[in-house]
């Protein structure tokens, strides 16, 4: 998922001053980590939060009021398999109610023709359904459930029929990526104002799936290609985003816009993240909603605030021209590979792991591995 | 489906989840798309104001050529790059 704020201006690097902290534009609600699929490169964490652990309706309510009154504009209701809470309809209202753009994030897997048309009743923004693959096999192999390709096809049909706008979230890698152009057509076939072309990015379960999954410097820069000439072939009809495979560029992408500048993540349990893996880094301290307020979470949390502006850093960060500009990159790649969160992302050049990290996603990408980890639902 | 430039006979609107707020925490207006949330500058929320589904791009120019005191055409040509923009990233659909 990318982030969803844009801002519209933006500092020559190097000449400014770390940032004062702003409001968060946006909040990613893991309402809870059930789910029906297993997909092999899942985002939620290797320990998931137990049913019994969840965040209550009104809690959830509470934490969108209080999301809004500190600026968040947009809640992105995710999981795990958000349909799969019985209370989805009132989160809904309680979003609504709060005055935030309310974007449903889903397999599809537990909505029906009669539920979707409730949630619209209720006010749904929006809708982003997860896609495999473009064939029922591919789809159903990686998403570990059997029909799911069809129920989506026909969840599809149900969004555009209310009228809700719709994007096809499609999770890319060394399997599907071949298939980048039928992905594209499909979202048009289903009517999609918006596709968002994501890589796989290999932290969690997804690391375990390193040599089935890693895709190919050659599978990667045709993904490139194919995604800039559908973008200007598609202007004014279908809008592309596109997350690349990181191990292939020079430079890192700025995670999370900034960490803890633009946006928050709260588990099913109502810890309160700055990005979704940020868990795997250890030595953090994470505070939990409603313990504490989004407030004090977002302003004073020793999370939020362990990598905001720039003394944080170390060399070659420390010194960059574009510290600015990508923030260091992902901390929970400096974490998994260099051993130490503080460290430059590998992912960028002037990192003394680079080279390591190079080798091993090309090594991985030519393995012979066929064999999936999928993730296992929480009880 | 191939793209047009707007003309002035045209009539912009919102589509259905785009929308216009006021944000009262950042004391300006945003306007809100899937996936997106784009801070607006005052002339493009002037613009936007205008934009209901009724009116064309020329009586939309018109009518802030006459609140701000400005020449019509000067302002036809800035609101419609403004609306391609936006048109382009489909967050304004024209009828």
């Amino acid at each position: 998922m990318t982030m969803v704020a844009e801002n519209e201006t933006t500092a020559a690097p190097g000449t400014i001053p770390a940032p004062s902290v702003k409001p968060p534009m946006a909040m990613l609600a893991e309402l809870t980590h059930r789910c029906p699929l297993a997909c092999p490169y899942c985002s939620n964490p290797l320990e998931m939060t137990a049913i019994k652990s969840e965040l209550k309706t009104e809690e959830w309510a509470e934490a969108f009021k209080q999301a809004a009154a500190i600026g968040v504009l947009q809640i992105h209701l995710s999981g795990g398999e958000p349909a799969s809470r019985r209370d989805l309809e009132e989160l809904i209202t309680a979003a609504r109610d709060a005055d935030l753009y309310t974007n449903l994030i889903t397999s599809g897997i537990g909505l029906t023709e009669k539920r979707l048309a409730a949630l619209d009743e209720r006010g749904l923004d929006h809708v982003q359904l997860s896609l495999q693959g473009v064939t029922a096999e591919s789809a159903d192999e990686i998403g570990g459930y059997k029909g799911g390709f069809d129920r989506k096809m026909a969840v599809a049909g149900w969004v555009e029929k209310q009228g809700i706008p719709l994007t096809l979230n499609a999770v890319v890698h060394r399997r599907n990526m071949d298939r980048l152009e039928e992905t594209i057509a499909l979202a048009q076939q289903l009517g999609a104002r918006r596709i968002e072309v994501a890589t796989v990015q290999f932290h969690g379960w997804a690391a375990a799936n390193r040599a089935a999954l890693m895709p190919t410097q050659d599978q990667a820069l045709r993904a490139r290609e194919i995604v800039n000439e559908a973008r200007e072939r598609l202007k004014g009809e279908l809008v592309i985003d596109y997350v690349p495979a990181d191990h292939h560029a020079k430079y890192p992408k700025p995670c999370m816009g900034g960490w803890g500048s633009t946006g928050l993540n709260i588990t099913p349990d109502g810890t309160v993240l700055p990005c979704h893996a940020a868990q795997t880094i250890k030595g953090l301290n994470f505070d939990r909603f409603p313990e504490k307020s989004l407030r004090d979470i977002w302003y004073d949390g020793d999370a939020f605030n362990a990598f905001r502006g720039f003394d944080w850093m170390q060399e070659p960060c420390r010194s960059c021209d574009r510290r600015g500009k990508d923030f260091g990159g992902c901390r929970c790649q400096a974490m998994a590979i260099a051993n130490d969160p503080y460290a430059t992302d590998p992912v960028c050049s002037k990192s003394p792991f680079h080279a390591e990290l190079v080798a091993a996603a090309e090594a991985d990408s030519h393995a012979d591995a066929s064999e999936l980890t999928y993730r296992v639902s929480p009880r | 489906m191939t793209l047009t430039a707007i003309t002035e006979a045209d009539t912009p609107f919102l589509p259905r989840g785009v929308r216009t707020k006021f944000d009262s925490v950042r004391d300006i207006w945003v306007l809100l798309a899937p996936e997106r949330a784009v801070k607006l500058d005052p002339i493009g929320a002037a613009i936007l104001a205008e934009v209901d589904g009724t009116r064309t791009l020329n009586e939309i120019a018109g009518g802030l050529a006459a609140k701000y005191n400005a020449p019509v055409d000067q302002i036809k040509k800035d609101a419609g790059a403004f609306l391609m923009s936006l048109i382009e990233r489909r967050m304004v659909e024209l009828r």
